[in-house]
């Protein structure tokens, strides 16, 4: 998959048991670049940094830094880590913004977290935490509560200045500065637009984020696998279980296990209809910014519906916390097909009502086609995922790329634009919508009886009457409670298609039932570093429109 | 029996206290402002929308500007990046106002006990009422509302500030 690369590094680099390459530090950026433009890895998925402080093994040196690559297909991951630095004065690598666009944030909190410096990165500053923050939280020896105050928001000048003096203005003058956000009903969430304006066009823009940071990965790090899916709820918590299963998901992987049929199914029937509630709740806030409250209700009302199905099955309306490691809580409930049914009818409607005001409706034309592009080039680039990318016309979604439970027996198409436009990237999740719901008819068709968690004493919980009536039970849940369920070493990338896109987790464990590391790889993350490239030269009403059609939601952003 | 003007005038009048009559006019109109950073906000939005409906008992007019606003949701998670943010704009309405902390995590860090978030919004400003709940449903927050109301039946003086100008929050040194 990478021959190019094998060939020209032979003898550089090492394979170890995990399929990282493991690399030197002064190659880096040769042999990025040579997996970017000769083996068509053009797209990077995250970069992180280990601190191997307190691991269980030991290693050439304290820090590592990952880069996590896909190729063209979107199908073979390969991931890349160099041990770097012995002591703080050497704790730096080369920056490979200039290869990828995506690299630029990325960078910037491992920086933040970690303090690893980069090399000629063009804005090396920290990106989460807040500016008074002294030290880098995820280090191990950084005490999780430490928390420090912050007197201050930053006025983003320093960025500002930069990013006008690059398109000439030397005086700021004749410009007009306006905050959007962080508290803003425009910035749906927390999010931070910084815009210079000139008359109504946007001349610089800057955005700052990390107002929702609330350390989900360092709470990772002293909790056990099961009570990460709590936290993991409330990263995109519009789509709770999807965020659920790929966590799971992953640590399946790492365990290799394969969870049960009737699991799987109802993994996906679950996480389709949280796909529908996620691009409702986009597509809903999309059209209220620009002033159609009337879709609100009719895209937002159907939701009830689904909250309403969703409480009965797992107990909570929009933190569920359904997904267990090793399979599903609970079995659905009776009734759970024709609650399913009137739920559908509901979204059809729904849809249908909100379509037959907009879709031959000049002024949503009018907003929406044309505003905001990006281009299939740049949306690989930055890293965009999920429907902001097939808006842009990359047909590459995980369901059919890297199709994990039945996604690849089930009929369903992707959707893809042409422009990449707002209009492009709303009408992508219209039709995603409908792929959803004939996802949804057919896995119910499809739904197997039989077990709805693995039969695996070291990872499922025992049945409630073996913990009552026996010895055996009571220890067992016991065990598995206070220590978690044990994961061998391993370190692992896994993702699966989220409402967003590419969601990801990369983890380190070290054999406990807590891992030793966490790393999120939030969809949105890099569509928002990109944000204020599509923003400049445009209108500061449109801000507001393209902002919303990417889909940013503030808890997985920040993390 | 009617005594004094109800006397003279008949049922054509009511008299009373000019505080009870617009604590009265204020309980149903309240204009909240949404300080809505997390899942939180979610529920907030469900409580406004057509189901929960939150202008059955007079507070849907929700107002994006501080300053127009006189009850302030505090919805979801507060980092300790967020904290002047909120404080700023707690400053920024006037008086008489309200505050509702809605969930674990604005009232008490909720779940997230580390380095970014902070334990409660109650070392920053002023709590009038506190909703239990990760998310609370939208039931939750409109009794929170009807606790305000039970408030505003309470307050002294509509000429007096109900701020207490003694608090001291975190920032406040
Ligand atoms: S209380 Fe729970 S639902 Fe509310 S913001 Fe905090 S984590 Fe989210």
């Amino acid at each position: 998959m990478c021959s190019c690369f094998e060939k020209e590094f032979k003898g550089l680099y090492e394979k170890d048991e995990n399929g990282i390459y493991l690399i030197e530090k002064t190659h880096i950026k040769s042999m990025i670049k040579c997996l970017n433009e000769r083996d068509g890895f053009h797209f990077l998925a995250d970069i992180t940094a280990i601190d191997y402080l307190e691991f269980t093994k030991p290693t050439p040196t304290r820090f590592a830094v990952i880069y996590i690559l896909r190729d063209k297909e979107f199908k073979n991951v390969i991931t890349l880590k160099s041990f770097i630095g012995k002591d703080e004065e050497n704790l730096h690598v080369e920056s490979i913004c200039d290869i990828f666009f995506s690299a630029n944030w990325a960078e910037r909190e491992v920086w933040d977290q970690y303090g690893i410096k980069f090399l000629n990165h063009p804005n090396l500053k920290r990106v989460l935490n807040h500016k008074e923050f002294k030290g880098h939280p995820l280090r191990r020896d950084y005490p999780i509560k430490q928390r420090q105050a912050c007197t201050q928001t930053d006025d983003l000048m320093d960025e500002m200045t930069s990013v006008l003096s690059k398109k000439g203005y030397n005086s700021h003058d004749d410009l007009m500065f306006l905050n959007l956000g962080p508290a803003h009903p425009a910035s749906h969430g927390t999010i931070r637009n910084f815009v210079a304006l000139d008359g109504e066009t946007i001349v610089g823009a800057v955005s700052e984020i990390g107002y929702l940071h609330r350390g989900f990965e360092k709470s990772c790090e002293n909790h056990t696998y099961n009570q990460i899916i709590p936290y993991t709820d409330r990263l995109n918590y519009c789509s709770a279980i999807l965020n659920n299963t790929a966590f799971a998901h992953t640590v399946e992987c790492m365990l290799n296990i394969t969870i049960p049929e009737r699991a799987q199914f109802i993994r996906v029937i679950t996480g389709e209809l949280y796909r529908i509630i996620d691009h409702l709740v986009c597509l809903a806030a999309n059209l209220v910014d620009m002033g159609a409250l009337t879709n609100y209700w009719y895209l937002y009302n159907p939701r009830e519906v689904a909250y309403d199905l969703l409480s009965k099955l797992t107990g909570a309306r929009l933190t569920n916390t359904y997904v267990r490691i090793g399979g599903v809580a609970h079995d659905l409930y009776d009734g759970f097909e024709e609650d399913l049914k009137s739920c559908i009818k509901a979204i059809e409607k729904g849809m249908g009502d909100t379509l037959s005001l907009i879709e031959h409706n000049k002024i949503f034309h009018d907003r929406t086609q044309n505003v905001g592009v990006v281009s299939a080039k740049k949306a690989i680039n930055s890293g965009f995922t999920g429907p902001n990318l097939r808006a842009s016309g990359v047909a590459y979604d995980l369901r059919k790329t890297d199709p994990y439970y039945f996604y690849n027996s089930l009929d369903f198409d992707i959707a893809i634009g042409s422009v990449g436009d707002v209009y492009d990237r709303m009408m992508v999740r219209f039709e995603e919508i409908r792929q959803s719901i004939s996802i949804i008819n057919q896995s119910m068709k499809m739904l197997p009886k039989g077990d709805i968690i693995v039969n695996d004493k070291a990872v499922a919980l025992p049945k409630k009457q073996n913990v009552y009536n026996n010895i055996e039970g009571l220890m067992n849940q016991f065990k598995l409670i206070v220590d978690g369920v044990r994961v061998p070493h391993k370190e692992y990338y896994g993702a699966i298609e989220a409402g967003n896109g590419e969601l990801g987790f990369f983890i380190i464990s070290d054999g406990s039932g807590t891992p030793y590391k966490v790393k999120v790889r939030p969809p949105c993350f890099p569509a928002m570093s990109t944000l204020p490239s599509i923003l400049e030269g445009g209108m500061i009403a449109d801000s507001v429109v393209t902002l919303a059609s990417l889909n940013i939601v503030a808890g997985e952003l920040d993390r | 029996m009617a005594v004094g003007a109800e006397a003279i005038f008949g049922n054509s009048i009511v008299t009373t206290k000019l505080n009870s009559a617009i604590s009265w006019a204020r309980e149903s109109s309240m204009w909240p402002y949404v300080f809505g950073t997390a899942c939180c906000a979610i529920e907030f939005m469900s409580a406004a929308s057509s189901k929960f409906d939150i202008s059955r008992f007079g507070a849907e007019v929700v107002r994006f500007s501080p300053r127009q606003a006189d009850l302030m949701v505090v919805a979801g998670t507060i980092s300790h990046k967020q904290v002047p943010v909120l404080r700023k704009i707690y400053n920024q309405m006037t008086e008489p106002k309200w505050v509702i902390s809605m969930g674990a995590c604005a009232c008490s860090g909720g779940f997230y006990d580390n380095y970014t978030t902070l334990q409660g919004i109650d070392s920053i400003i002023p709590v009038d009422v506190y909703v239990a709940g990760c998310p609370p449903r939208p039931e939750a927050l409109l009794d929170a509302l009807l606790q305000i109301q039970k408030l505003q039946k309470k307050e002294e003086s509509i000429i007096k500030d109900r701020v207490n100008k003694n608090f001291k929050g975190q920032l406040d040194v």
